[in-house]
């Protein structure tokens, strides 16, 4: 079966799971500590996941396999990517149930519920090795996260509801035709076959705009962004946590798991395509997000430009493109998730997430505004934090690829300097004046044990990486090995050679 | 006749001498009977279902061709049966609170259920046609069954005349096939249509084609012959719309299966063009039309005309695997129409009158928690969003087009479903994030609640764990046509 002998994937899965049904039957009070036990249950199995994956071992690990439905089994496995983004999910999970101990009230036992299925659902995502099993984790992710933002969120929840549920169920129905034409031409639904098929070069392109059109929606890319803002301002905390923390990376898993692998000439093709769109991208949501009065809205839009180094450095073609996205993704993950929990914490308080509403609570919150300001520094992008590896990794992967979208990418940076700080210190900075601000108490001990966790892990992830890097590391190899050879190679190339000390810089750091 | 084809037509026997008996009865002891009439039906019902078991599921031909006892037929009679019987358990209840339940209820379902045997087993266009008017006249009396009640006399009448205006042009369109064929049979028509023919006989063959299944797609109402549906649906009493949109739907699906293959296969090219027009019309029509109403019962119609369009693309492919499919489909659908009609059903007020609007089922998730979840998967499922059971017959279907190479239909319909999540979103939304309305009276009966819970477990995730027994019923049901 797998090294640990018994079916660990499909326990991740099955917990939440029950702890769902059990939820449901339970009080709120009980619901929470369910809740929170299943999510904590989920983590330890997780950290025991990746204490048990042999790094540089098979690529697909802790198989398990049963034929189960006839036309599609129930196959579960993993490969690092996979196992780092189940880390990510697993260790955002108990925050989300904390970050929503108190700031749920109503109908607790449904909440809880819908947290672990959505935790159990995006898991499967990861996990699923088949085909059809992968499609029915992804859809149906969209049902709790419906119900999570139209009955507990904001006053515009039941617009964003439906925005974000018709926008997302209308990019993934045309995903599904172009697997069942896959399915149908390769006779079979194991992804890992799959991901060695080679596709007739005329139906990958059409293949591959099927599945664009489900993974941009979900990433999002800009033009198809537009449901985020929604969501995530309507959303209450815990939401906008999942949604950005690790709902959004299933487009980004997608790309790398589905649309270069499998197609990889029409990724190649097309790079103008996503290169344009990423490029629009950076400078347009930034721009955007430049201008929101909204804390939650601008940290939304910082999202799609972060979202747009991610798809850049992963149709850069090269390995330090890949890892740099795959770094962004696992650091965007934390840094905005927190960002979001930050929001939070003030929101509890003075119900308002106007930006002008508040100023100054660097006075009466130190531990909160040092916190705020590590994220905000990790979400610029500052050496010794998480975002400044990704993001590094991403550039100069983009600069392999193309030189101007480097230029472009660049500008990002920039900017999301720009807003971030702008944000800072319109939040924490200035002159303490508005009396309420003035009242509001600093972080309890439940928002500490939220917050601090993300901010070590933040740290090690910026000092570290490797720990984070090196799992991926061959799986890396195995989706480069499918487009490097198609791949016509960038224009920064200026002589035979060069191309090995980048790769040289990129593993001396 | 030999006794072989007693045993081959057993079923329709049971039920017919059966119901004439149970008939008897009712005139001997009135009304008082009512509830050991309804009991005997189901358990007609169900030994029809079981002498399936016997020659009747596979014996082959039964009288020179005219009636065909296979598994197909088989298939689409379990579901018949089971769409039937649970219409007669639901009724009591029902009509105890509506008006009286008359001994004559579960005859008449019993007498629809024999017309319906009949029609998926035809071979024979006179069969057919026999088979089918049996079906319809019980059930114009069905829909008008609260005498008293306008609505209800409404419906009936709409559906006679409309049905009667249905039956008219299939007779034409069997008219036209007879006098350019030269035979009824099914088989025989088949060999003709394959043998070439000058260019008048050949639009002649047309015509007859589409006034055949134009009759056809008025039963089975799809777009555009469905403008009955939403108001028989409304004014029939509640079990008779839940009769109404599983049983005869499966039958009169079954049936277009059967003329189609066997009869017109050798036209596929012609039909199928006809078919996935039709098809995605449905889907549209039935989507776009569904938003704006604001009577449940009505929006269920739509949602069966649109779920009917998704069916009839199985056939759109015309090969053993399309056929399978249309019939699992049936086989889910059924399941999932009787349960949000048996949710429907629930709908009272203090009082214990019925009340329909959509708007009656705000906020039901914080007064009746177990029945809103359920009417959410109920509909969660008719929208075919995995991981409900709802969403594998859609793939079965899509699956059958997309391997004949018809993947642009596939992605047309598979985008227009989109569009009827819209609706079945908004009930959800209604029930879960609105405001509760006045609260329903309690729930009296165990089986309705039985039933809801046994419906709603077969179209959650579980049921994909039948993926395997269903799929290999369907593809030896479909396997009997080919």
């Amino acid at each position: 079966m797998n090294q640990l002998g018994f079916p660990i994937l499909t326990l991740l899965i099955a917990l939440p799971v029950f702890g769902a049904i059990a939820c449901l039957f339970a009080d709120a009070k009980a619901a929470r500590w369910i809740a929170l036990g299943a999510t904590l249950i989920n983590f330890a199995l997780g950290i025991w996941l990746w204490a048990a994956y042999q790094i540089g071992g098979p690529q697909w690990q802790f198989v398990e396999s049963l034929p189960l439905f006839g036309r599609f089994g129930w196959s579960l496995g993993i490969d690092g990517i996979a196992l780092m983004l189940i880390e990510l999910s697993v260790f955002l999970m108990p925050i989300c149930v904390l970050a929503s101990w108190e700031s749920i009230s109503k109908r607790v036992p449904e909440y809880m519920a819908a947290l672990l299925l959505t935790e159990a659902l995006m898991l499967g995502v990861f996990e699923a090795q088949d085909l059809f099993l992968f499609y029915l984790f992804f859809e149906a992710g969209l049902i709790p996260m419906y119900l999570i933002i139209g009955i507990w969120g904001g006053a515009e929840r039941i617009y964003a509801s439906y925005k974000f549920f018709l926008y997302t169920l209308l990019g993934s129905v045309l995903m599904l035709i172009a697997m069942l034409w896959m399915a149908n031409y390769a006779h079979t639904t194991s992804i890992p076959v799959l991901m060695r098929t080679d596709f007739p070069a005329a139906a990958q392109t059409w293949l591959f705009l099927a599945f664009f059109a489900s993974f941009a929606v979900k990433m999002p890319m800009w033009p198809f962004h537009t449901w985020l803002p929604d969501a995530h301002v309507q959303a209450p905390t815990a939401g906008s946590v999942i949604l950005a923390g690790v709902l959004l990376k299933m487009g980004g898993y997608g790309f790398i798991r589905f649309s270069l692998p499998m197609f990889p000439i029409a990724s190649a093709q097309l790079f103008w395509l996503i290169a344009s769109l990423s490029g629009v991208a950076i400078v347009y949501t930034s721009l955007v997000a430049l201008v929101q009065q909204d804390m939650k809205k601008l940290i939304a839009y910082s999202s799609v430009a972060h979202m747009a180094f991610v798809t850049f450095g992963l149709f850069a073609f090269n390995r330090q493109g890949l890892e740099g996205s795959l770094l962004v993704m696992l650091s965007h993950g934390l840094v905005s998730g927190a960002l979001f929990l930050c929001v939070g914490v003030v929101y509890d308080r003075l119900h308002t997430r106007e930006i002008s509403r508040y100023g100054g609570v660097s006075n009466n919150m130190p531990r909160y505004a040092m916190l705020f300001m590590l994220f905000t520094m990790a979400s610029v992008g500052l050496p010794g934090t998480s975002g400044f590896v990704g993001e590094f990794l991403s550039m100069m992967g983009i600069y392999g690829a193309s030189t101007w979208a480097a230029f472009v990418a660049t500008t990002g940076i920039v900017l999301g300097a720009a807003y971030m700080l702008f944000l800072y210190r319109r939040v924490a900075q200035g002159p303490l004046d508005k009396p309420d601000v003035a009242a509001m108490r600093d972080l309890s001990a439940r928002e500490l044990w939220l917050l601090v966790p993300i901010a070590l892990v933040v740290l090690w992830m910026g000092v570290y990486p490797e720990s984070f890097m090196a799992p991926m590391r061959n799986d890396v190899g195995v989706v480069l090995s499918r487009v490097d050879p198609v791949w016509h190679g960038g224009d920064s190339r200026l002589a035979t050679g060069a191309k090995s000390v980048t790769v040289a810089a990129a593993e001396a750091h | 006749m030999t006794s072989g084809y007693l045993w081959e037509t057993l079923p329709e026997l049971i039920l017919s001498v059966g119901a004439m008996l149970l008939l008897l009865v009712a005139a001997w002891q009135g009304d008082g009977a009512t509830r050991g009439i309804g009991w005997a039906s189901v358990g007609l019902l169900l030994a029809a279902g079981l002498s399936l078991l016997g020659p009747a599921g596979n014996g082959g031909m039964a009288f020179g061709g005219l009636y065909h006892a296979d598994s197909f037929a088989a298939f689409a009679k379990v579901l018949i049966y089971l769409g039937a019987a649970v219409s007669i358990l639901i009724a009591p209840n029902w009509f105890a609170r509506g008006g009286a339940l008359r001994a004559e209820y579960p005859i008449l379902i019993l007498l629809s259920s024999a017309g319906m045997g009949m029609m998926v087993s035809a071979g024979d266009l006179l069969t057919l046609y026999v088979g089918l008017e049996l079906q319809s006249l019980a059930a114009y009396v069905l829909a008008s069954f609260m005498r008293r009640d306008t609505r209800s006399a409404e419906a009936g009448l709409k559906y006679f005349i409309l049905g009667a205006l249905a039956s008219g042009i299939l007779l034409y369109g069997i008219a036209l096939l007879y006098g350019f064929s030269g035979t009824t049979q099914f088989g025989g028509i088949a060999s003709v249509f394959r043998l070439p023919a000058p260019h008048e006989v050949q639009v002649g063959r047309l015509m007859g084609l589409i006034f055949l299944l134009s009759g056809l797609f008025f039963k089975a109402s799809i777009v555009p012959f469905h403008m009955w549906t939403p108001d028989v649906y409304e004014g029939a009493p509640t079990p008779v719309t839940a009769f109404f949109a599983s049983a005869p739907k499966v039958a009169a699906v079954a049936l277009l299966v059967r003329v189609a293959v066997e009869a017109l296969g050798p036209a596929t090219e012609a039909w199928r063009q006809i078919i996935s027009v039709v098809g995605i019309a449905s889907i549209v029509w039935g989507a776009l039309a569904a938003i704006v109403q604001t009577n449940i019962k009505r929006l269920l119609a739509y949602s069966s005309i649109n779920n009917v369009g998704f069916a009839v693309l199985g056939l759109v492919a015309g090969t053993a695997e399309g056929v399978a499919s249309v019939l699992f489909y049936m086989a889910v659908y059924i399941v999932m129409t009787l349960g949000s009609f048996l949710c429907v059903m629930q709908m009272r007020d203090a009082e214990g009158n019925q009340v329909e609007t959509i708007a009656s089922l705000s906020g039901l998730s914080r007064t009746r928690p177990w029945l809103a979840a359920a009417m959410a998967m109920f509909m969660f499922s008719l929208a075919g969003l995995p991981p409900l059971f709802g969403f594998w017959p859609k793939w079965e279907v899509f699956q059958a087009v997309v391997q004949i190479g018809w993947w642009p239909l596939a992605a047309l319909g598979i985008a227009a479903s989109v569009i009827g999540a819209y609706y079945y979103l908004k009930i959800v939304k209604i029930m879960y994030f609105d405001e509760p309305a006045p609260e329903f009276a309690p729930r009296e009966s165990r089986l309705e609640g039985g039933l809801i819970a046994l419906s709603a477990a077969a179209i959650s995730p579980l049921g994909y764990l039948a993926i395997p027994y269903l799929g290999a019923a369907t593809a030896c049901a479909a396997k009997a046509l080919f």
